[in-house]
């Protein structure tokens, strides 16, 4: 993943409170607004090839008149599931903060594969772990949040 | 405003409610707002008919912001230096979920007060999805 520019907005960090439920009033006011704890998850949406993200004339897997015309779309690990198979999930996420972040910062977002291991699961079989580092940058180029994920793919479905 | 140092003592505890009787629409909140369109998290049909999952889901980030709540609440929304975590078990339409912050650890480094915290989310079940750590800093 590679995003060029990620504008943090106030309307944006407003939204996102909302969504995870945070009525602290800090996030409301654009004077006041910080980005809460796990916003830069929100660079997605300035991601233009975001996979997650229907975009138009393209098939998407989600369901229309049936459940999905597509056999393995992708899922939350990002990398193919179907309906027999495995499935990726997020196993974990660590953040550090270099500083906050405010209305009126543009960061960049330059992502990296970190280790990669394998663990025999008791509920999916065998389970692949993949990280994944992300650096967020400030307009001065400035290290301003790491951001440290670790992706799973079970066997099977796990629930 | 941050946690004063004086205020603060190992093993302190914060139990917060994070979300009651948690619904679809909020995981289409999440979605909107995060950009991570999964229809495993907002499209019953694809998750169970094409995923193979009883239903929808909640994304795992959505339980882990629920989560920063209980922290900045405690610490104040700018003073975070670290959090992170592991998902352990999903989280499902219906689901209450409680967090508890505990303190680890009070100490100064390069000059800085930090709080080391530890912090476990658990649903009505009484079980761990989501288990994590935090470093913010604090008042002197």
């Amino acid at each position: 993943m590679t995003v060029e520019r990620f504008p943090i907005e106030a309307g944006h960090i407003l939204l996102f409170a909302r969504a995870i439920g945070d009525p602290n009033p800090i996030y409301a006011d654009p004077d006041t607004a910080v980005a809460p704890p796990t916003f830069v998850q929100a660079s997605a949406q300035f991601d233009p090839d975001y996979s997650l993200r229907p975009k138009p004339g393209q098939p998407w897997m989600g369901s229309a008149k049936e459940p999905s015309q597509l056999a393995g779309g992708r899922d939350e690990g990002g990398s193919g599931g179907s309906r027999s198979g495995g499935t990726g999930l997020h196993a974990e996420q660590h953040y550090e903060y270099h500083r906050p972040l405010r209305p009126g910062d543009v960061l960049s977002a330059t992502s990296r594969p970190g280790e990669t291991w394998e663990r025999e699961g008791k509920r999916g079989g065998k389970m692949t772990f993949s990280e994944n580092i992300i650096e967020y940058r400030d307009q001065k180029g400035e290290l301003v949040v790491t951001a440290r994920s670790v992706g799973v793919r079970t066997g099977q479905v796990v629930a | 405003m941050g946690l004063s140092a004086a205020k603060v003592k190992v093993g302190d505890t914060h139990e917060q409610v994070l979300v009651d009787d948690l619904t679809r629409t909020q995981l289409v909140m999440y979605a909107g707002a995060s950009g991570d369109y999964n229809p495993l998290h907002s499209d019953e049909l694809y998750a169970r008919e094409q995923a193979g999952y009883p239903g929808v889901f909640a994304h795992g980030m959505l339980t882990m912001g629920m989560t920063g709540r209980a922290v900045t609440d405690l610490v104040g929304a700018d003073r975070l230096k670290k959090y992170g975590g592991r998902f352990r078990v999903q989280v499902w339409p219906g689901d209450t979920l409680t967090a508890t912050v505990t303190v680890d650890a009070v100490r100064d480094e390069g000059g800085e007060h930090l709080v080391d915290l530890s912090v476990v989310t658990v649903n009505q079940k009484g079980e761990q999805v989501f288990t994590g750590n935090a470093t913010a800093l604090i008042d002197a």
